[in-house]
């Protein structure tokens, strides 16, 4: 597996499983776009569904408590009253004459009033309808409609009602003889009190439930958090697994505990990434085997040629001697041609195969840049067609057969694609510790649609025109060879057009 | 006309570069094997080895290093691409210069020329007589170098080297420029070649290697000869 490969195939895997994370992602906004009032995460989602039910329950029960001691202590004062009432009028009733007057009935309201005692209540009698009598001159008060229900009613009557703002009850007692008990006597006895005390009790109760509940629901936030805790541990765990996934790490898998939906989830994750591994394994290995066959069959086919190239020369040397037919001169110079082109399209093969194993190495060294730029093009005699625009003393230090080799192809290039009467310029310069260097031409410029391949192998620019030109891994080459020294290669369209291919390298790769 | 000897294991390359040299009028004797390579080392009495480092049997290296052993005959690699590591250890074995094969019959004579030449074309003119520097005695124009009265045994390529640096004391050369003069390679051409022929050159003439006195090094440039 060379290592290229696997940064290949790593890469295709890693964007596939981002994708789909993005995808997810994405769908998970738009469910959640709407509702930005909503809390965000899932375990504030989770405390705060726990804390609505715990405060929920809180105020049910307390509602549902103090409706029903609220009753209790309303109806035990009312029974209270009533009961006391009758005791007192039962005790005293036999004292009355047949017709009371008045006197009687302020004197019976009178003692009823002292009786009244704790609770406090203002009593007073009326006889036959009449007025009610009380001990003193403002009697208690009664409601019209106790008074109209009372009269004729055998059974003791009351009824709550507001009075100045608090709740006030009263109590209607009509009287029976002690020796007619079916016949109501005439007499009825009023008293009325408040229920100042009673409310106050309520209040206490309702203040008592309040501050019993907020504890509680303030409580509710452990357990809500507890609970948030550990249904979110194996989404935290699928999560930071499809991280590591996405970085690369194919061979992640979760600890997948417990039978429920999380999971059944954890568990189907695991299926996914193995199958993915198993993709990327399968990938890397086809690869790696295709590319080991290049560099097996380019190393194979070096040695013939070795020996062919030691006698192109004697060919060359016969074909131009004028001995031979014309025609087995021109087969001997076709030969001898192509021989020098294949040796150079299985150096280029070969060259290409070094990268993707990892063995090319980088010989760095110390050079003027305008020098190295001189030398690349008085080697191929273009100094004349080729114009170079360096600062002099630009120094760096690089590789220099390798920066030869990417001057030589993208100068070989320009002119090439130009055409023969193009200008081609070279121009480098020092840029915040990187040395820019750019080749341009006046020429057409790059295609759109083989502007982003230009560096993929076997992309040529003009298949018909270039194909005896080169191998059509020069550019790749020169790409690795930027790459190599920490640097990038890029290819655009200048503005006014002509291509600019501009190598950007670090001036101390240490 | 120039005497070779090619060590090549591979049929069809033997056959080539002999058919090539022969035809360029230079005496060719092609063996397969380095042992065979040794033996006809005495009788042939080659101007030139040209040596193949991947052999069946002893290995190149090995022949490199008892071709060394018995004298200065220079030692041409012939080496593919991509088996730079043996370049460097047959350069350190002592070989003179290596060519990347396939390589064309111009290629091979052009280098062998080179090796050949006793002294670098660009070498400023000797005077007469031998120089002295400290415990050094070079004498270019006898191509001779005497350490403390003794004469070294000095392969081509050490020589020439040391002649051109110390023809010109206290100048400092970088390693492309040596490539250039001294092996005349191009520009391009594999420095380590330039590092490979000093650390030997050190070892014969230094009386440190690690604090050398004759051949410099300048961090970042090159090396130069001297100061003393």
């Amino acid at each position: 597996m060379t290592s290229a490969a696997k940064s290949a195939v790593k890469s295709a895997v890693t964007s596939a499983v981002k994708s789909a994370a993005q995808a997810a992602g994405s769908a998970v906004k738009g469910v959640r776009a709407p509702r930005r009032l909503l809390p965000r995460g899932l375990r504030a989602r989770l405390v705060v569904a726990f804390l609505l039910a715990a405060a929920l329950s809180a105020l049910a029960a307390a509602s549902l408590t103090f409706r029903q001691a609220r009753a209790a202590i309303l109806d035990r004062a009312r029974d209270d009253a009533v009961h006391d009432l009758r005791s007192q009028v039962g005790s005293l009733a036999p004292d009355l004459p047949a017709e009371p007057g008045r006197a009687d009935l302020r004197a019976l309201a009178l003692q009823l009033d002292r009786a009244g005692g704790s609770r406090g209540w203002r009593a007073a009698a009326a006889y036959r309808g009449g007025e009610p009598v009380s001990a003193t001159g403002t009697g208690p008060v009664v409601p019209e409609r106790l008074r109209a229900v009372a009269g004729p009613s055998r059974t003791a009557v009351v009824q709550r009602f507001h009075h100045g703002g608090v709740p006030w009850l009263a109590v209607g007692l009509p009287v029976t003889r002690a020796d007619r008990p079916g016949e109501p006597s005439g007499l009825v006895v009023y008293a009325s009190f408040s229920l100042a005390g009673q409310e106050r009790d309520v209040a206490a109760l309702v203040a008592a439930a309040r501050a019993g509940a907020l504890p509680v629901v303030l409580l509710a936030v452990v357990p809500a958090l507890f609970a948030a805790r550990r249904v979110l541990r194996p989404v935290r765990r699928l999560r930071s697994a499809a991280e590591d996934m996405a970085a690369g790490a194919l061979d992640t898998r979760i600890r997948v505990t417990g039978d429920d939906e999380l999971a059944d989830l954890g568990r189907t994750f695991n299926t996914m990434a193995a199958t993915l591994q198993a993709d990327a394994e399968r990938l890397r290995t086809m690869e790696a085997r295709a590319r080991r066959f290049a560099a097996d069959v380019s190393h194979e086919l070096r040695t013939p040629l070795a020996a062919m190239t030691a006698v192109t020369g004697v060919l060359d040397e016969d074909a131009a001697s004028g001995r031979l037919e014309p025609e087995t001169a021109e087969a001997l110079e076709l030969v001898a041609d192509e021989t020098h082109k294949l040796v150079r399209m299985v150096e280029d093969l070969m060259e290409i195969s070094r990268f993707d194993a990892g063995a090319a190495v980088l010989e760095p060294d110390d050079v003027d840049v305008g020098e190295l730029v001189g030398k690349t093009l008085a080697l191929r005699h273009w100094q004349g067609r080729v114009g170079a625009d360096v600062p002099a003393g630009l120094r760096a230090r690089l590789d220099p057969r390798r920066v030869d080799v990417v001057l030589a192809n993208l100068i070989g290039n320009a002119l090439r694609h130009g055409g023969p009467s193009v200008p081609v310029d070279v121009r480098a310069r020092a840029e915040g510790g990187r040395l820019v260097v750019t080749v341009t031409d006046g020429g057409p410029g790059i295609p759109a649609d083989v502007l982003p391949h230009v560096f993929d192998r076997f992309t040529k620019g003009d298949a018909a025109r270039t194909r005896s030109e080169g191998s059509g891994l020069g550019l790749a080459i020169a790409a690795e060879n930027a790459r190599l020294h920490g640097g990038t290669l890029t290819a655009a369209n200048a503005p006014g057009g002509g291509a600019v291919f501009t190598l950007t390298l670090p001036l101390d790769p240490a | 006309m120039t005497r070779v000897l090619l060590i090549e294991d591979d049929p069809a390359v033997r056959r080539g570069v002999t058919l090539g040299l022969r035809r360029g009028g230079h005496e060719t004797e092609a063996v397969a094997t380095g042992e065979d390579g040794l033996e006809s080392l005495a009788p042939f009495a080659p101007d030139i080895v040209l040596l193949d480092l991947m052999l069946p049997g002893m290995s190149g290296l090995e022949v490199c290093r008892r071709i060394r052993e018995t004298g200065e005959v220079p030692i041409v690699i012939l080496s593919a691409r991509g088996d730079d590591i043996d370049v460097v250890v047959g350069l350190e074995a002592g070989a003179d210069d290596y060519i990347v094969k396939p390589a064309s019959t111009e290629v091979i004579e052009a280098r062998m020329r080179a090796v050949l030449r006793r002294v670098a074309p660009a070498q400023p003119a000797a005077g007469e007589g031998p120089v002295v520097h400290g415990g050094l005695e070079i004498d270019a124009s006898a191509v001779r170098v005497r350490k403390n009265g003794a004469e070294l045994s000095l392969a081509p390529s050490e020589l020439k080297l040391l002649l051109f640096l110390s023809a010109s004391p206290g100048r400092t050369f970088s390693r492309r420029q040596l490539l250039e003069e001294v092996w005349e390679h191009s520009y391009y051409g594999d420095a380590r070649l330039v590092d490979a022929c000093v650390k030997r050159l050190r070892a014969k003439i230094e009386d440190d290697q690690r604090a050398p006195r004759y051949v410099q090094t300048v961090r970042g440039f090159g090396y130069r000869f001297g100061p003393l």
